[in-house]
Parts: C-alpha cells; sequence; structure tokens
C-alpha cells in the first residue's frame, strides 16, 4: 500500500489538490476553432470543386459565422490570461516548438482571411452595402476573382487550425490524457462535425443538407473511430494513461463522457441522420444541434479531465 | 556547469524550514511556496516506511515548460537554472500544465512563478535559502559538471532516484535513499 501526502500545507490556488489552471474559457476557444476550421474547410473544398452555386449555406453563408467564432475564440485565450497587459508578446516572438506559439499565428492569419472571403459574399447577402472607398470595391473585384486561389490556402490553413486546437492540449507530457497524438486528428474530425453541423442549420437548400449531413455521418464514424484507438491507446500505455483511460471507464467523468458525448453528442445525431437518409422525417435540426452541443462538451470534459491526470502523487 | 540538488531522505525530519526560507528570501505571496515537503508512507504498521521529500522545481535539461512557452519568459540561465522573465510572461498557464512535478504556480500579479535555486545567491557563490538554512544538512547543492564538487561525490557512494523520470524530463532534484 503506498500513500502520499503533503505535509508542507501546499495548497496553492488552482493547482492543489487538482490542477484546474485552464478554465470554461479554454474550451469554447477550442470548440469555435474547430467549428471555424470545418465551416471553412468545406467552404473551401466545394469552392475548390465549383459548386458555389449549389452549395449556397457552405461557401456562402456559414463562413460569416467564421470571424465572429474566431474573434470571440481569440478573446476567450486573452480572458484565460493572468498577465493580460502583456498578451502583444504573443505576436513579438516566433517559437515553433510551442504549441500556443504558432496557434496563436495561424488564427492571427485565419482571422483575416476569413474576414476577406465573408466581405467578398457581403454585397449578396445586403445588396445594398455601400463600401464606402473605391478602393475597396477594387479588391472586393480582386477577391472575387481570385477565390479559387484564396480557397486552397484556406483548405490547408483550416486543417492546420482544426490539427492546432488537439495538439495544443497533446504537446502536454505532463498530462496523460492529453498526451496523445490522435488528438490532433480526433479534434479536427470533431471540428469538422460541428462545422458541417452548423451549415446544416443554416442551409434551406434540401440537396445540400442532405450531402453535408451524409458527409457529418461520416465525420461522425471516424471521430467515433478515433475515440475508441484512443481509448485502446491509453489501455495499452504506461501506467499513468491507464489511469487517464480510467476516469471514463468507470472513473468520475464516465457519465458525462458516454452519456454527452458518445451517446447524444454522436451515436443519436448519427442514427437520426441514417433515419433520415434513408426516408424517414427527420426535423435535421436535432442531430446538427446536438452535435454542436456534444462537440462543446466534448471538449469541456477533455480539458477538465485532462488536467486531473498528471504523475505524481 | 550544470546545477543540482542532491537530498537525503533518510536526513530530512520534515521541518519545513525549507519552505519558510524560501518564502522569507523570495518574497513569496502568502498562500503559495515554490518548495514543499512531501510525506510517503509505504506499507502497514508494523512494516512501514516514511520518506520525506523537500520538493521543488527540478531545473530539468528537457523541460517541458521552456518547450511550451509563447513567447521564451520561460528561459534556461546559466547552470541549466530554469527562469521565468515576469515582464515578457503572459500568464497563458502553459508551462503549470506541462510541468510534471506541479512546480509552477500562477503568482497573484498574473506572472507565473517558480523555484530559481536562489540564482542571485548562487551567482555571489552562496547556498540556495533552503540548502543554507537546513537544519540537519541534508541538502547538497552544486554543479554537476565540477567532479571534485560535494555533490557529485554524494551522488557517486549513495543511492538515488529522481522524481517521474519516466515523463522524460531529465529532472536535476536527486533524492538519496
Amino acid at each position: 500500500m503506498k500513500e502520499e501526502l503533503f505535509v508542507s500545507g501546499r495548497n496553492i490556488p488552482n493547482i492543489d489538490p487538482y490542477l484546474h489552471i485552464w478554465h470554461w474559457q479554454i474550451p469554447i476557444y477550442l470548440f469555435l476553432g474547430g467549428l471555424a476550421a470545418g465551416i471553412l474547410f468545406l467552404a473551401a473544398v466545394y469552392t475548390i470543386l465549383g459548386k458555389d452555386k449549389e452549395m449556397q449555406a457552405t461557401v456562402k453563408w456559414a463562413p460569416f459565422i467564421v470571424p465572429f467564432a474566431l474573434i470571440i475564440g481569440l478573446f476567450m485565450l486573452f480572458l484565460d490570461l493572468k498577465h493580460k497587459l502583456y498578451f502583444w508578446q504573443l505576436y513579438t516572438t516566433i517559437r515553433l516548438e510551442s504549441p500556443m506559439g504558432w496557434g496563436a499565428w495561424v488564427l492571427m492569419i485565419m482571422t483575416p482571411i476569413s474576414i476577406i472571403w465573408s466581405a467578398s459574399y457581403v454585397r449578396e447577402v445586403f445588396p445594398n452595402w455601400d463600401w464606402k472607398f473605391k478602393f475597396l470595391y477594387a479588391f472586393e473585384a480582386w477577391v472575387i476573382k481570385n477565390r479559387w486561389y484564396i480557397a486552397w490556402p484556406m483548405a490547408i490553413y483550416a486543417v492546420i487550425l482544426g490539427i492546432y486546437t488537439g495538439i495544443l492540449l497533446s504537446a502536454f507530457n505532463a498530462r496523460p490524457l492529453w498526451n496523445t497524438t490522435i488528438l490532433g486528428p480526433l479534434f479536427l474530425v470533431s471540428g469538422m462535425s460541428t462545422g458541417a453541423a452548423s451549415i446544416i442549420l443554416m442551409s434551406k437548400n434540401h440537396e445540400e443538407r442532405r450531402l453535408i449531413g451524409r458527409l457529418d455521418l461520416l465525420f461522425i464514424a471516424v471521430e467515433l473511430f478515433f475515440i475508441v484507438h484512443m481509448i485502446m491507446g491509453f489501455l495499452a500505455g504506461s501506467q499513468v494513461q491507464i489511469d487517464a483511460a480510467n476516469l471514463f471507464l468507470g472513473g468520475e467523468f464516465t457519465v458525462p463522457f458516454f452519456v454527452f458525448v458518445i451517446l447524444l453528442g454522436l451515436l443519436l445525431p448519427a442514427v437520426l441522420e441514417t433515419l433520415e437518409l434513408i426516408g424517414f422525417k427527420v426535423p435535421i435540426i436535432i442531430p446538427a444541434i446536438l452535435v454542436l452541443l456534444g462537440g462543446l462538451i466534448f471538449r469541456f470534459i477533455m480539458v477538465e479531465a485532462g488536467q486531473v491526470t498528471r504523475y505524481l502523487y | 556547469m550544470r546545477y543540482a540538488m542532491a537530498i537525503d531522505t533518510k536526513k530530512c525530519v520534515g521541518c519545513s524550514d525549507c519552505v519558510v526560507a524560501c518564502q522569507t528570501e523570495n518574497n513569496v505571496p502568502i498562500g503559495f511556496c515554490r518548495d514543499w515537503v512531501t510525506e510517503t508512507v509505504d506499507g502497514t504498521y508494523p512494516n512501514v516506511n516514511i520518506e520525506l521529500r523537500s520538493e521543488r522545481c527540478n531545473h530539468c535539461d528537457n523541460s517541458p515548460c521552456v518547450r511550451c512557452c509563447p513567447t521564451g519568459a520561460s528561459h534556461f540561465e546559466d547552470g541549466g537554472i530554469v527562469l521565468v522573465t515576469h515582464n515578457k510572461c503572459i500568464g497563458c498557464g502553459a508551462c503549470i500544465e506541462s510541468c510534471p512535478y506541479e512546480a509552477r504556480y500562477s503568482h497573484p500579479d498574473g506572472y507565473v512563478d517558480k523555484c530559481t535555486f536562489c540564482i542571485h545567491r548562487v551567482r555571489k557563490g552562496e547556498n540556495p535559502a533552503c540548502v543554507s538554512v537546513c537544519p540537519t544538512s541534508c541538502m547538497y547543492f552544486g554543479d554537476l559538471d565540477d567532479p571534485n564538487s560535494e555533490i557529485v561525490n554524494v551522488l557517486k557512494n549513495r543511492k538515488f532516484n529522481a522524481l517521474a523520470p519516466e515523463a522524460g524530463t531529465k529532472p536535476n532534484i536527486f533524492y538519496l535513499t
């Protein structure tokens, strides 16, 4: 029997007894980052495929959420900083070794791209919109002409952004639950799925909803596979990783994880979307909202549970 | 030059003098500490073994905190001492998450703080505050690259272990057992 306890009365706020340095802001930041990555990736892909006429919501409407999502996400990151007035130092240093460092840079590139992308569609949504200056009209015309070329870097950056939301966590060796390479792809697919769900919510075209719904089904299947893969990997890992997996397999996060993430966030929307595919009438809004909520809760659980896992004590 | 510390768990009585000395020397805010004492109890009475360890930042050779810092505030000083430059730290908490020893904390002023091996004393040729006050003299501080130093000698002649070496950090605090 081994038992350890502190005798120095160490009781540092947010560190003891369990680490709680990252609060609710970080899961929201990761969720919004993944959502933005999903929407931009699908918008870019369908632009590259030349389907922007058929996929109106994917290419035009849904990307309008993205600049807001990214700016709110960055604001959430800012809120979580403890030395706020020094935040600008993120952008005076380039440290490729630090996921938070290059992630901040990816967001710095992604946000203007998404703003330019949406701005080039503003006059289609609001026909009376006036850009006020001549050069803005010229710039708009240039963007509209070169959308196909902008879509390529946008697709690539969207994938990097989606993976980053996972790597931000997986780079921490000290938190065994996060320290798995599958977390990058898993958060990417989850982000794609939430992106697809928000497109479904915004689309008025039945065909488009069907197509994105089928894609979402694929994302959900891959996500489930990755989650099983992640837990298998933990169970085959070192003791600290086995303990991490046990948080979900009988430990304190079992119920929220299986009920809200697996059942309500993945399996139920998958069943509803399949029923829709084979011809039953299902209000598509239900699986879409379930996917969005599942994605958000998944990130909350991963951030909270990860901070409970540790090497010592 | 490679600064390290060896702590004799057979001589430590867990008086926490090192904790108080550090708090006084470094003006650590109330409720926080840069070093602390852990008591490990093994077995059941009458076959019990108690180990007392004075723990702090391990000033690792492969420091995850230095690697993950987005601004370069966490960095290596001479002798491998890991320091935080306060006015470069944005308080993102990544280094706190990355430390398997949970040796870092968020200072009430916003920046991240931790043990500095009392670098201001070490540069003057003195021992860190915790080492210099230890009433049982169970702590040894010195340069691992100097073959004649006391710490190299004590590590040569005694059995020792480090905390969570499996975390891959190459820690520089050694516990003599």
